[in-house]
C-alpha cells in the first residue's frame, strides 16, 4: 500500500464516527434521490411512449352535429399540425341481459385503427370492426373483459333492441372513445369528433389557446366538448406522480444534509489535524496529496453510502411502482438504469466537490505553521457569551456549556443546520401525515355511525358482500324505517348512476342525495354545497376534464335523458377517479340506481343496540344495517406514510449524528480544557451537563427555524402533490398545525441536538483526567 | 507531631506491560510540610502526583489524603475530593483562555456550589493577596507567565484545600518569574499551607521546600529534610 493509501486508511479508521455519519448521510440522500428520480421518470414514461407511438391527440374535440357539418370541420385551423376526423359520434347504452342498466358508451365511427395521422389506435385483442353490428371496445372501458375473461365475442343489446358483437379490444392513449364501429353504422350522428395535434401544446395555456382557435373556426356553440391530452397525462401519471413532490423534498433535504455533514467532517478533520498535516508535509507529501488524502477520507464512506442508498432506493421503488402497474396493463415499471447512474455520479461528484473545498485549506497550510500550531483553537471568539453565562443563575457547568457554541461559531452553525434540517423533516413529516389523515377523512366522508348500502333496483349485479335479496329493496321504505327508529339524529340517502358528459371519454358517476348530507364530512374546496334542484357540486378532476369551473353548467346524459346542472361548488371527492357529480335527487334520478343510507345517531345512543333495533325494522324490507366509520386507508396513503416515516427517521438520525460528529470534534479539541475542569473538581455528571448544555442554544435555534421551515415545506409540497394527483385539496388538509404541536415540534429540535450530544457527553465524562491534561 | 495529610502505603502502579511506574512506595506528608518530589524523566513523579490527586488509581497499596482513602474513589467522588481538598498548579498554568482571570479563579468554588457572592469575594481576596487583582477582568492570554501562574495558584487555593499540588510550577517560566512563583509558594507554606511540588529543578526544591524525596525508577531513592535557602 502506498504512503498516501496508508494515510487515508488510518484517517478513515481513526475517525469512525465521522465515517459512519458520512455513510449514513449519503445513504439517505441517495435513497431519496433514486426513489424520487425513478418515480419521476416512471410516472411519465409509459404515457409519453404510448402517446408518441400513437401520435396522440393534443385535443379531442366533439362538435354538435346540429350546429356544424362534417365539411365545415375539415376547414384548416391555425396552429394545427395534424388532425383526424371528423368521425361520427353517438352514445349507446348496451346491456348483456336487457336495456337500461349498464353504463353508456361514447361510440365513434372509424374505418381503420392506425391509418389516421392522429390517434393511431392499437388493437390489443381481436380485430377492427369493419362490418355493421361489430364493435371494438376500449381496453380501458368496462366491456374489455367479461366475467369469463376476454370481452371479445360478447354480444350486447342496445336500447333500440338491436345487438352488437364485440370483435376487438383496442387502446387509445388519447382515450378518444369507449368504442369504435364502422362509420356507416352511425347513420344519424349526435356529433362529430375531430382529433388535433398542435404546434404548441406543452402547457395548459397553449392547449387553451389552441382550443380557442378551434372554437373560433366553427359556428358559435358547435364545440360541445373537448378533452386536453394534459388532463389524460395527469390522470395516467398521478398514481406515481403524487409521490414525487414529497420525495423531491426529502431528496433535497437529504442532499443538503449530506453535503453539510461531509463539509463539516472534512473541515473538522483538517482543523483538528493541523499538526498531522504539518508532519505529512514535512515528510514530503505534496499539497495535492494532502488534499486528496482528506478528500478520500470522505469519499470512501460516501461511496459505501451511495452503494447502499442505490440498493435501498431500488428496493423501496418496487412497491410504489407496483401501485401503478394496473394503470398500464401488462407494462411492468422498473427503475430506469440511467437514474441510478445519474444519482451515483451526482452524489459522488457533489461529495467530491464539497470535500475538495473543505480540504483545500490542508493543501494551503504552510508546513512550518502547521507543525507549530497545537490542537487548541485560538481563543478570542465568544468571550462575551462566556462573560454573560458566568452571570446567569444556572449551575456553572451549564453556564460554561451554554457559552460554548459562541466560541466556535462556524461549527455551531453547522450543528444548527443539522438540527434545522432534522426539525424541518420532522415537522414536514408530521404535517404530511396529519394532512393525509385529514385527506383520508375528507375522502371517506365517513362520519356516519350506521350504514345501509349496496342495494338497488334491477342493477347490473350486487356489490361485494351484498346479498342478491337486497337488490329489490325500496329505498323510500328504508328511509321511513330509519326516520322512525329511536336514536336517529340525521340520515340521508344516496343513489348512484353513470352518465356521459359531452366531450369526455368514459363515464361520470352521478350521486343523487336525498336529505342533508353536509354533516357527513363532505368538504368543499371552493363554492358551496348544492341548495336547490338544478345545482350540483363536483371535484376539480371533473371540472378540469370538462373544462368547466364553479358557476358553469354541464349536461349529464344517462342514455334516457339529458339534465343540465349548474356547478356551484368544487367538492373534494375521489370516487370514480374524481369523475363524479353530486347533486340533489330532485335534480337527477335514474331508474337503475344503487342506493345507500348513511345515519348519525343521537349522542349517547348505543350504536350496536341501535343497529339491532333498526335491523329488526329493516328485515321485512330485505335490507341490513351495519356499523359505519369503517375507515380504510388507501394503499397510496399507507405507502406515503411509510416512506415518510422511513426517510424522516433517516434524516433525524443523520441530523443527530451531525451534532454528534461536531461535538466529537469539539470534545477532542477541548480535551485539555476538559481535563482542567475535571482536575478542578468537575464531576462526571457536571461534565455531561456542560456538554449537553452546549447544544441547548443550537437545538433551540435549529428547532425555532426548522419548524417554520417544515411548515413552509408542507405548505409548498402538499399543493404540489394535489396538483400531481389532479385534485384540489380542502382547507382542512392544510390546517393541521396548532401552536401546541408546533411548540412540541420545536422541542423536537432540542431533542435531536441532545440525542446527538449524549454520546460525546458520555465520552467527555469518562475521559481520564490525567490523559486529558497530557493531551497536546 | 502534626496530622498526616498524605499517607501512601506500599503503592505500586504499572501501565500496560511496561516497567512499574511506581513500585512499593510508602510515604507520609504531614500538615504544614513542604515536600519536593524530585527525579529524572520517567522516574514516576507524575504518577505519584496523579495518585495523590485522585486522577489515577494504584494497582496495589493505599493512598489516603486528608483522611480520605483516595485509591477506592469513583470518578464523581474523586472529583468532589479534588475540589474540596486539593489545589493543583500546573507547569503550563492550564487557565481557561475564554474565561477572565476572575472567572477562572472562581470556577472551583462554583463547581462546589458556593454562593456566587461569597465566591466572588473570596476570589477577589486571593487575587489581591497574590498581587494580580488589577488583572481580574483581563483574559489569561494578556498576562505574563508569572502572572498566569499566580492566577493559577489563586484558583488552586479557592476552596481552601488541605493540600496544594504543584507540577513543575516554574517549568514554563523565565528565571525572574520562576523565582517570583517560588517565593509565593514559600510564603503560602509559611502561612501553613501543606505543599507538594513535583519538579526536576533542584533550585526550586531547595528554595521553597524543606524536604525532598528522590524518585528513581519508581522507587524512593532518598527522602531528606533540607534547610530552605531563603
Amino acid at each position: 500500500m502506498s504512503g498516501l493509501g496508508r494515510v487515508v486508511r488510518s484517517g478513515v479508521a481513526r475517525r469512525r464516527v465521522q465515517t459512519v455519519v458520512i455513510g449514513l448521510a449519503t445513504t439517505m440522500a441517495v435513497t431519496s434521490s433514486v426513489l424520487g428520480g425513478s418515480l419521476l421518470v416512471a410516472s411519465s414514461a409509459p404515457f409519453d411512449d404510448g402517446f408518441a407511438t400513437q401520435r396522440g391527440a393534443h385535443l379531442s374535440a366533439r362538435f354538435d352535429a346540429g350546429k356544424v357539418t362534417a365539411d365545415q370541420l375539415k376547414a384548416p385551423v391555425s396552429g394545427v399540425t395534424a388532425s383526424a376526423g371528423p368521425f361520427p359520434v353517438t352514445s349507446v347504452t348496451p346491456s348483456d341481459d336487457g336495456p337500461g342498466d349498464a353504463p353508456p358508451l361514447t361510440v365513434v365511427g372509424r374505418a381503420e385503427p392506425g391509418g389516421d395521422p392522429v390517434d393511431a389506435v392499437t388493437v390489443t385483442e381481436g380485430e377492427w370492426a369493419d362490418a355493421p353490428g361489430e364493435l371494438v371496445v376500449s381496453a380501458d372501458g368496462p366491456y374489455a373483459h367479461s366475467p369469463t375473461g376476454s370481452g371479445v365475442g360478447r354480444r350486447l343489446t342496445l336500447a333500440d333492441g338491436s345487438t352488437v358483437t364485440v370483435v376487438g379490444v383496442a387502446r387509445s392513449v388519447s382515450r378518444t372513445a369507449d368504442g369504435w364501429v364502422p362509420p356507416s353504422w352511425i347513420s344519424a350522428p349526435e356529433g362529430y369528433q375531430v382529433l388535433y395535434r398542435f404546434a404548441s401544446a406543452a402547457t395548459t395555456e397553449q392547449v387553451d389557446a389552441a382550443r380557442a382557435a378551434v372554437t373560433a373556426a366553427v359556428p358559435e356553440g358547435a364545440l360541445s366538448g373537448s378533452q386536453s391530452w394534459l388532463v389524460l397525462k395527469q390522470v395516467a401519471d398521478r398514481s406515481i406522480a403524487v409521490f414525487v413532490p414529497f420525495l423531491v423534498a426529502f431528496g433535497l433535504l437529504g442532499l443538503f444534509m449530506s453535503l453539510l455533514v461531509v463539509g463539516n467532517v472534512v473541515a473538522g478533520a483538517v482543523g483538528a489535524g493541523t499538526r498531522r498535516i504539518g508532519i505529512l508535509k514535512a515528510l514530503g507529501f505534496t499539497p495535492a496529496q494532502v488534499v486528496w488524502a482528506y478528500m478520500a477520507q470522505a469519499l470512501i464512506p460516501a461511496a459505501v453510502g451511495t452503494a447502499i442508498g442505490v440498493v435501498a432506493g431500488n428496493l423501496l421503488a418496487i412497491p410504489v411502482l407496483a401501485e401503478t402497474e394496473d394503470v398500464y396493463g401488462a407494462v411492468t415499471l422498473t427503475v430506469a438504469p440511467w437514474v441510478n447512474v445519474v444519482v451515483i455520479a451526482g452524489a459522488l461528484a457533489l461529495v467530491s466537490v464539497t470535500a475538495w473545498v473543505s480540504a483545500l485549506r490542508a493543501g494551503r497550510l504552510r508546513t512550518v505553521d502547521a507543525i507549530a500550531v497545537g490542537r487548541t483553537p485560538r481563543p478570542g471568539r465568544g468571550r462575551w457569551a462566556a462573560r454573560l453565562t458566568a452571570r446567569l443563575a444556572v449551575p456553572r457547568p451549564v453556564g460554561l456549556g451554554l457559552a460554548r457554541p459562541f466560541a466556535r461559531p462556524a461549527r455551531a452553525a453547522a450543528m444548527v443546520a443539522a438540527v434545522l434540517f432534522g426539525a424541518t423533516a420532522v415537522t414536514f413529516a408530521v404535517g404530511l401525515a396529519s394532512s393525509l389523515n385529514q385527506l383520508q377523512i375528507a375522502r371517506n366522508h365517513n362520519s356516519a355511525d350506521v350504514k345501509i348500502e349496496g342495494f338497488g333496483r334491477g342493477g347490473p349485479g350486487p356489490g361485494p358482500g351484498v346479498r342478491p335479496a337486497e337488490r329489490d329493496v325500496d329505498p323510500v321504505a328504508v328511509s321511513a324505517a330509519i326516520s322512525a327508529q329511536a336514536g336517529t339524529r340525521a340520515h340521508y340517502r344516496t343513489s348512484e348512476t353513470e352518465v356521459t358528459v359531452s366531450g369526455v371519454a368514459g363515464t361520470t358517476a352521478v350521486v343523487s342525495f336525498t336529505g342533508d348530507a353536509t354533516w357527513d364530512g363532505y368538504q368543499l374546496v371552493s363554492g358551496r354545497w348544492f341548495a336547490q334542484p338544478g345545482e350540483a357540486v363536483a371535484p376539480t378532476t371533473f371540472l378540469v376534464a370538462t373544462g368547466t369551473a364553479v358557476g358553469d353548467t354541464v349536461t349529464l346524459d344517462d342514455g334516457d335523458k339529458s339534465v343540465t346542472v349548474r356547478i356551484v361548488g368544487d367538492v373534494f371527492e375521489m370516487s370514480n377517479d374524481g369523475m363524479v357529480v353530486l347533486t340533489d335527487a330532485a335534480t337527477f334520478t335514474s331508474g337503475s340506481d344503487r342506493s345507500s343510507h348513511h345515519i348519525a345517531v343521537r349522542p349517547g345512543t348505543d350504536v350496536t343496540s341501535y343497529i339491532d333495533g333498526l335491523n329488526s325494522a329493516l328485515k321485512p324490507l330485505g335490507a341490513t344495517a351495519r356499523p359505519g366509520r369503517d375507515d380504510q386507508a388507501s394503499d397510496t396513503i399507507i405507502l406515503i406514510n411509510s416512506l415518510t416515516a422511513t426517510l424522516t427517521l433517516m434524516l433525524v438520525a443523520v441530523a443527530a449524528m451531525g451534532v454528534l460528529n461536531a461535538l466529537v470534534l469539539d470534545t477532542r479539541e477541548r480535551i485539555r480544557d476538559l481535563g482542567v475542569h475535571k482536575a478542578l473538581g468537575m464531576t462526571p455528571r457536571q461534565t455531561i451537563a456542560m456538554v449537553l448544555a452546549s447544544v441547548v442554544v443550537i437545538g433551540v435555534v435549529g428547532g425555532a427555524v426548522g419548524v417554520p421551515a417544515g411548515v413552509a415545506l408542507h405548505e409548498a409540497v402538499l399543493p404540489a402533490m394535489g396538483e400531481s394527483a389532479g385534485i384540489s385539496l380542502p382547507p382542512s388538509v392544510f390546517a393541521v398545525h396548532d401552536p401546541l404541536s408546533l411548540l412540541l415540534l420545536g422541542v423536537g429540535g432540542l431533542l435531536i441536538a441532545v440525542v446527538g450530544a449524549l454520546l460525546p457527553a458520555g465520552w467527555a465524562a469518562k475521559t481520564s483526567t490525567a490523559t486529558a491534561l497530557r493531551a497536546e | 507531631m502534626t496530622t498526616p495529610v498524605i499517607e501512601l502505603r506500599d503503592v505500586s502502579r504499572r501501565y500496560d506491560d511496561g516497567p512499574p511506574a511506581l513500585s512499593d512506595v510508602s510515604l507520609t506528608v504531614r500538615e504544614g510540610e513542604a515536600v519536593a518530589i524530585l527525579g529524572p524523566s520517567g522516574s514516576g513523579k507524575s504518577t505519584l502526583l496523579n495518585l495523590i490527586a485522585g486522577l489515577d488509581r494504584p494497582d496495589t497499596g493505599t493512598v489516603t489524603v486528608a483522611g480520605v482513602r483516595v485509591d477506592g474513589l469513583g470518578e464523581a467522588a474523586s472529583a468532589r475530593y479534588r475540589r474540596a481538598r486539593i489545589g493543583m498548579v500546573f507547569q503550563f498554568f492550564n487557565l481557561l483562555d475564554d474565561l477572565t482571570v476572575a472567572d477562572n479563579v472562581v470556577l472551583p468554588a462554583q463547581l462546589a456550589g458556593m454562593a456566587r457572592g461569597e465566591a466572588s469575594k473570596r476570589a477577589a481576596e486571593l487575587l489581591d493577596q497574590l498581587g494580580v487583582a488589577r488583572h481580574a477582568r483581563a483574559y489569561p492570554g494578556r498576562l505574563s507567565g508569572g502572572e498566569r501562574q499566580r492566577v493559577a495558584v489563586a484558583r488552586a487555593l479557592m476552596n481552601r484545600p488541605a493540600l496544594l499540588l504543584a507540577d513543575e510550577p516554574t517549568g514554563a517560566l523565565d528565571t525572574a518569574s520562576g523565582e517570583d512563583v517560588s517565593a509565593l509558594l514559600t510564603e503560602l507554606n509559611a502561612d501553613g499551607q501543606t505543599l507538594v511540588v513535583v519538579t526536576h529543578d533542584l533550585a526550586l526544591a531547595r528554595s521553597c521546600t524543606r524536604r525532598t524525596i528522590q524518585l528513581v525508577d519508581g522507587r524512593i531513592a532518598g527522602d531528606v529534610v533540607v534547610e530552605p535557602t531563603r
